[in-house]
């Protein structure tokens, strides 16, 4: 029993994992791509954006997909719950998602002007949407979701499209659109020569991070006077079990709880806020390489303070808060949570392995020449 | 209350998707083999003209990865966003092999696609050889675990139901992974997509040769694919045949429909070239027979008896009888998971659960424990797939298989004796083949996923039950907004693709002393971004 417990949290700490992967590889392509007409004025300078990232999009792309498949595999309640109430906010974030390979492939296979706009377009979308979606999915946890359960575990979502971009939602997604903004924008300093087009994405990186120390800090103060959640009773958490046996309550505040159990976990919020302080120290140094790492770092914190918040709820029900989702009982079973713990351990390392490898075989800078002469360039 | 409608339209939408997909993934499983057979060639012999083939088709297999990867993205999520009630019920168990697809296959292929793309002039040849190795093998390796997580719809082993969880739960991975279904659809499903790729490239390097254009490339190209096609071929009509007689064992009622058997009839039984099923009258309005070659094509034996879809039904009303009692105690341990009585009732009948859901449907308000005599016909008539359907989408297959095959061992038999690019009507007709195993790979699924009705996982969970509580509206935005993007997709592609084939490879080289500096300029230019390094 203890060591279905054990798996439980390390499953929760590995979700944490993945969505810091995700929003940090993915984001920063997203960041590429949404800042691309803004970044790049001319054909060329935009072709220079792209093929920073050209070599690696897909690979980084692969955070989302395995996102979805690691959820469905660990945490299949939420996988059906969330994926189907949040139908429309998915249908969003799909439709925008599988445009971005065919702007990446498609955009420089036609000379024509209009055809490489439509597509330009395309990417600056398909970088935003995402993003936004991604924190407002985030935002609408700690705010609650409208869902219950019929006896056979059913799900039944109650709420409408638009209840779920409230204003706290919308917040968080900007907060990750700006912190995508910022690796992007440092990804393109990494990657490129000093120039309009470096300029340019040091702005871009440097609002990216100022917008997203005020809306942290919002944000901080928000959640902290939110409607939490809290369990009165319910099964101990090592049992299996549905979200049917259990007694939660919304209170105010309840948010902090983990908080003020145990202080220590202020230091997470607190690794946000030093990498976001002194990333914008080293964008303003022309530190690019720093301040993507110290980007990255943001976001584990900004991740992570939301994970403290709500654990062990995922999803909290707001109209049935005792059908809530947690940890304890949307999780997978304990022998499912071991293979796939095994695959991950074996797996995982080689994955990190031979991405570095793969950053490492195309480093160097992305040129205007280099672009222009070869005719298979994105 | 589960609506019909919504139902059927997921239905839809689902298929649809997946189709489409698949329209994607056998080139890119096939081609990416083919290009690293290509490749080798030429680290093996040193000649350019080898490094320009593989250059050409990868240039094509990238136009269409990039799609391949765009639908992929929709696949990951569907069963979440329409199969929520599927998802809660078997994700312990179907979610592992889609998580460990992404672990080892996707990022693997994925990873190293952009070097195999940018990384030309960036890695030595036996570096760039081996990245594309990994390319095809990660594009196989998730090819396996789709089939691993579609074989357990198939024929679900190494899985037991959780009354305290509510759910399927997994009992033995292995058991999931080998099981018999899975390998061998895995096998027939990637080898059909390396006969797709062989087609392509014979038929656009047949689309060359016939204009008299990039003569050196094509014909080689030909060659190779050719050989590699007619090897392929042959694997996938014996694995198909495997596969219908692994298959047929554990669904009865798919193999019943592909042969359109209404009655059990003696062993060995007469085999259907050609009929007319009409599903309300369950029999044949007219039918073509060969008398006793059923029963050893799908046997391999002369006196085993075929369960015929009269013996199927029958079986499954009694069944349905025994698993309302399942579902009831189910119901009881959701609100009291402490039940002793509940528990023992459920494991007296748990073998039949899947069936009593399937009266669900007719039964009053959707609730078994109302279901009459009636319900329980009607559900059980359920059990049986579309006949007609698939009696013909299964023949059709077929066909396009053994008409591969016979392009195919042409092919290889010109292409050997050299004379291939002299044999104008072959080179017309080549072409021509491009379409036909794209149509055998669709209707591949069409039978095994309609063949598995009603049922999303075979014997345990019906269709009807598994979608997402939707509104009809939600549906219809979905599904119409699937249906334009994907139009616009496949013009696009299809565009593109047209282009770059008309526009044929980049100035090739026929002589194979071309290695002077023009040349080695040229390549450089062929590769993406070097950094001055």
């Amino acid at each position: 029993m203890e060591l279905y417990l054990f798996f439980k949290v390390l499953w929760w700490l590995l979700l944490g994992v993945l969505l810091m992967g995700l929003a940090i590889m993915v984001g920063m392509d997203m960041g590429v791509g949404a800042l691309l007409r803004y970044v790049g004025r001319t054909d060329t300078e935009r072709r220079v954006a792209l093929n920073t990232i050209a070599p690696h999009w897909d690979g980084n792309q692969v955070w989302f997909i395995l996102g979805g498949g690691a959820i469905f595999a660990a945490f299949p309640l939420i996988y059906a719950t969330a994926f189907s109430g949040l139908y429309i906010v998915m249908l969003l974030l799909l439709w925008t998602m599988i445009v971005r390979p065919l702007g990446f492939e498609y955009r420089s296979k036609l000379p024509s002007p209009a055809w490489r706009n439509v597509w330009d377009w395309a990417l600056v979308v398909s970088g935003a949407v995402p993003m936004i979606v991604y924190g407002a999915g985030v935002g609408n946890m700690l705010m609650g979701v409208p869902f219950h359960f019929a006896w056979d575990l059913t799900s039944y979502y109650t709420g409408s499209f638009l209840s779920l971009l409230n204003p706290f939602a919308v917040m968080c997604g900007v907060l990750s659109l700006s912190l995508s903004a910022w690796m992007g924008g440092t990804m393109l300093m990494g990657r490129t020569e000093r120039g309009a087009l470096w300029n340019r994405a040091r702005r871009a990186a440097t609002v990216g991070g100022i917008v997203a120390i005020v809306l942290f800090t919002i944000g901080g103060v928000w959640v902290s006077h939110l409607q939490g959640y809290r369990i009165e009773h319910a099964p101990l958490p090592g049992v299996a079990q549905t979200p049917l046996q259990q007694s939660v309550v919304q209170a105010g505040g309840a948010w902090l709880d983990n908080f003020h159990a145990h202080p220590v976990l202020w230091l997470v919020p607190a690794l946000g806020y030093a990498g976001m302080i002194l990333g914008l120290l080293a964008i303003r140094a022309g530190y690019s390489v720093l301040a993507w790492w110290l980007g990255a770092l943001a976001w584990i914190g900004v991740i992570g303070t939301a994970g403290v918040s709500l654990f062990p709820f995922l999803m909290p029900s707001s109209s049935d808060p005792s059908q809530s989702l947690t940890v304890w009982n949307a999780v997978s079973s304990r022998n499912t949570l071991m293979w796939m713990t095994g695959w991950t351990v074996v797996f995982m390392p080689a994955i990190l392995a031979y991405t570095s490898w793969a950053f490492y075989v195309m480093r160097g800078k992305v040129t205007a020449d280099h672009v222009e002469s070869n005719p298979h360039a994105y | 209350m589960i609506n019909d409608t919504v139902v059927e339209l997921s239905r839809l939408q689902f298929a649809a998707t997946a189709l489409y997909h698949f329209l994607f993934v056998p080139l890119t499983l096939g081609l990416t083999f083919l290009l690293a057979v290509m490749e080798t060639v030429y680290v093996i012999t040193g000649k350019k003209i080898y490094r320009e083939i593989t250059q050409f088709w990868s240039g094509l297999f990238l136009i269409n990865f990039a799609l391949g990867v765009a639908t992929g993205l929709t696949m990951e999520f569907e069963f979440g966003t329409n199969w929520s009630f599927y998802s809660g019920f078997v994700g312990d168990i179907f979610g592992a092999p889609l998580a460990i697809e992404g672990l080892m296959a996707f990022f693997m292929e994925s990873t190293f696609i952009g070097l195999m793309a940018f990384g030309w002039d960036r890695l030595s040849k036996a570096q760039h050889l081996a990245v594309t190795y990994l390319v095809a093998l990660g594009s196989n390796f998730s090819a396996l675990w789709i089939l691993v997580a579609n074989g357990f719809m198939q024929n679900p082993q190494g899985a037991a139901f959780n009354p305290v969880t509510m759910r399927m739960e997994l009992t033995s991975l292995g058991s999931l992974i080998f099981s018999e279904d899975a390998q061998t659809k895995f096998v027939h499903t990637s080898i059909a997509g390396y006969v797709t790729a062989a087609i392509f490239v014979t038929g656009v390097s047949a689309y060359y040769m016939l204009r008299g254009r990039h003569m050196e490339i094509a014909k080689r190209s030909f060659r190779m694919a050719s050989l590699f096609g007619v090897l392929s071929v042959a694997g996938v009509i014996t694995l198909g045949d495997a596969l219908g007689f692994v298959g047929g064992h554990a669904q009865p009622s798919k193999l019943a429909a592909m042969e359109a058997m209404w009655q059990t009839e003696k062993a060995p039984a007469p085999f259907n070239i050609a009929t007319w099923p009409v599903q309300g009258e369950q029999r044949n309005a007219w039918s073509i027979q060969i008398p006793y070659v059923l029963t050893p094509l799908l046997t391999h034996t002369l006196d085993t008896t075929v369960p015929g879809i009269d013996q199927i039904e029958a079986d499954a009303a009694r069944r349905i009888k025994n698993g309302i009692p399942a579902v009831e105690a189910l119901k009881v341990l959701s609100g009291d998971p402490a039940n002793t009585t509940a528990l023992a009732q459920f494991n007296a009948h748990k073998d039949d659960l899947g069936y009593g859901f399937l009266v669900k449907r007719y039964a009053k308000e959707q609730n078994v424990s109302n279901a009459t005599g009636d319900d329980i016909v009607r559900a059980s008539k359920d059990a049986i797939p579309n006949v007609f359907t698939i009696f013909w989408v299964f023949r059709a297959m077929v066909a396009c298989g053994l008409l591969m095959l016979a392009y195919f061992v042409i092919s290889v038999i010109l292409s050997l004796r050299g004379d291939v690019a002299r044999q104008r009507w072959f080179l017309k007709l080549a072409p021509w083949m491009i379409p036909i195993p794209f149509i055998a790979c669709e209707m591949g699924w069409v039978t095994a996923e309609v063949g598995r009705q009603p049922w999303s996982v075979f014997g345990l969970l019906p269709t009807w039950m598994s979608a997402s509580s939707h509104s009809v509206g939600y549906m219809i935005f979905s599904l119409a907004g699937f249906v334009l993007l994907y139009t616009i997709f496949a013009a696009v592609e299809i565009y593109l693709m047209v282009r770059s084939i008309r526009k044929g490879p980049e100035n090739h080289h026929t002589d194979e002393q071309g290695t002077g500096a023009a040349t080695d300029r040229e390549y450089a230019a062929l590769t993406l971004t070097k950094g001055e390094h």
